[in-house]
């Protein structure tokens, strides 16, 4: 039982359990977050299998890049939905609303 | 000396837990968020199942990665162009759904 | 929170079939990982050809050397990803907000040194860890911190400029390989001695695509002064 195999065991588990908390979160927001922190520990994966290439590429581009494209859509959906409440909930009248 | 690694059967965990995910939710950003998990777990057992470190699987890998995150993007901009469409950022059939976060914060 | 569940939500009946289903996908899985025999792998083949490549570093030789069909093929994905995306609409519009003061001054210590990173790091793939993604990502988020803070990149959103970036990787890596065919050579076949040079041009004019493409892809559409 080396130290490498409990390091190496330690982050399957955590592994497991982010992915598992990224997609059964009911709040869209900590699910895109934690799956950020799944792509950083999953990085670290990488650099104990000895694929270091893997692991900026996967903290560079899988955690950075596409948990910055999530939150962007997130951000985009989030905007449409209050505009889209707030148009609703104005009454509605003849010319003067402001946006 | 066989695949059988930690690394390998955290893979494979993965691929369960995105397929599983990818098809009981309704929100097409958590369906996204389920096909990046699944490639995850595939990248893990490719290149976990071996026992020294072989570059041709990592190749393999950040190829992987890249066209993920170019899927991804595209994933998400038809997201938004079917939200803007239809109102929904779901699938016609999963329209009635609970999306497990109607009231945003 | 409803007490009973929706109609249409998939039942236990359901979710126990696929629950059923997805652990025989798992069983069916680690039984061939246990199963099959490991292969010897590629390492040793990659170190021997590697000295014939004269790149250092195993993983950048296989990406651009041995398997640089792979990679070309990438980043045409890559490309017609972003025109597929340009394809479904205007940019959507950024946040009117102003920038938080932290991230002001963050960006002025983080983008010169992004930049130093990303050529040290282009540089220093061909003997040990790093390369052109890895380098080209890098600069994707200079400018995604540039998107972010508001302000816009002189040339970097109108056509011509943000164009010709997407198109010098694939363009390059074309050029360069239909350019070794002229001694007889195949697609791809680099010329014994310049190999390394090639490797660094090609992924040189890669790194400046793959960072506009994958900024361009946070974009999320055309920018705008479209024709």
């Amino acid at each position: 039982m080396s130290a490498g195999l409990i390091l190496d065991g330690l982050l399957a588990v955590i592994l497991i359990w982010l992915a598992w908390a990224a997609l059964s979160s009911r709040d869209l927001f900590r699910a895109i977050v934690l799956f950020i922190a799944f792509g950083l520990v999953l990085s670290m994966a990488w650099a104990r299998l000895g694929a270091p290439d893997v692991a900026l590429a996967e903290a560079a581009i899988g955690a950075g890049l596409t948990g910055a494209l999530l939150l962007a859509t997130w951000g985009r959906l989030r905007r449409r939905r209050s505009s889209k409440e707030q148009s609703q909930a104005r009454p509605p009248d003849g010319g003067d609303n402001a946006d | 000396m066989n695949g059988l690694t930690v690394f390998a059967l955290t893979g494979v965990g993965l691929l369960v837990i995105g397929l599983w995910a990818l098809v009981l939710r309704a929100h097409l950003i958590r369906k996204v968020l389920a096909l990046n998990v699944m490639g995850s777990g595939v990248f893990l057992v490719l290149v976990g199942a071996g026992a020294a470190p072989d570059p041709v699987p990592q190749a393999m890998v950040i190829t992987g990665i890249v066209v993920t995150v170019s899927a991804t993007a595209l994933a998400l901009a038809l997201v938004l162009r079917i939200d803007t469409a239809t109102g929904k950022p779901t699938l016609p059939e999963d329209r009635e759904r609970d999306l497990m976060d109607e009231h945003w914060q | 929170m409803q007490t009973e569940r929706d109609p249409c939500e998939p039942g236990v009946v359901l979710r126990g079939m696929l629950a059923v289903l997805l652990a025989c996908v798992a069983c069916g899985l680690c039984w061939l990982l246990w199963s099959a025999p490991l292969a010897p792998g590629l390492g040793d083949a990659v170190r021997a050809a590697s000295a014939q490549s004269g790149i250092a570093n195993p993983v950048t030789a296989v990406l651009l050397d041995f398997r640089g069909y792979d990679t070309l093929l990438e980043i045409a994905v890559m490309t017609s990803t972003l025109v597929g995306v340009w394809a479904l609409g205007p940019a959507p519009k950024l946040h009117e907000r102003p920038p938080s003061p932290v991230l002001l001054g963050l960006d002025s210590a983080l983008i010169p040194f992004a930049a130093v990173i990303c050529g040290y790091l282009l540089w220093v793939g061909a003997t040990r860890a790093g390369g052109a993604f890895q380098a080209g990502s890098v600069l994707a988020a200079t400018g995604v911190l540039f998107i972010l803070s508001g302000r816009r990149p002189r040339l970097g959103l109108p056509d011509a400029p943000m164009r010709w970036g997407v198109v010098l990787g694939l363009a390059t890596f074309l050029v360069v390989a239909l350019a070794v065919m002229g001694d007889g050579r195949q697609f791809l076949e680099y010329p014994p001695g310049s190999t390394k040079t090639l490797i660094l041009v090609i992924e040189a004019a890669a790194t400046v695509s793959i960072a506009v493409i994958l900024a361009g892809l946070f974009i999320g559409g055309r920018p705008d002064r479209e024709p």
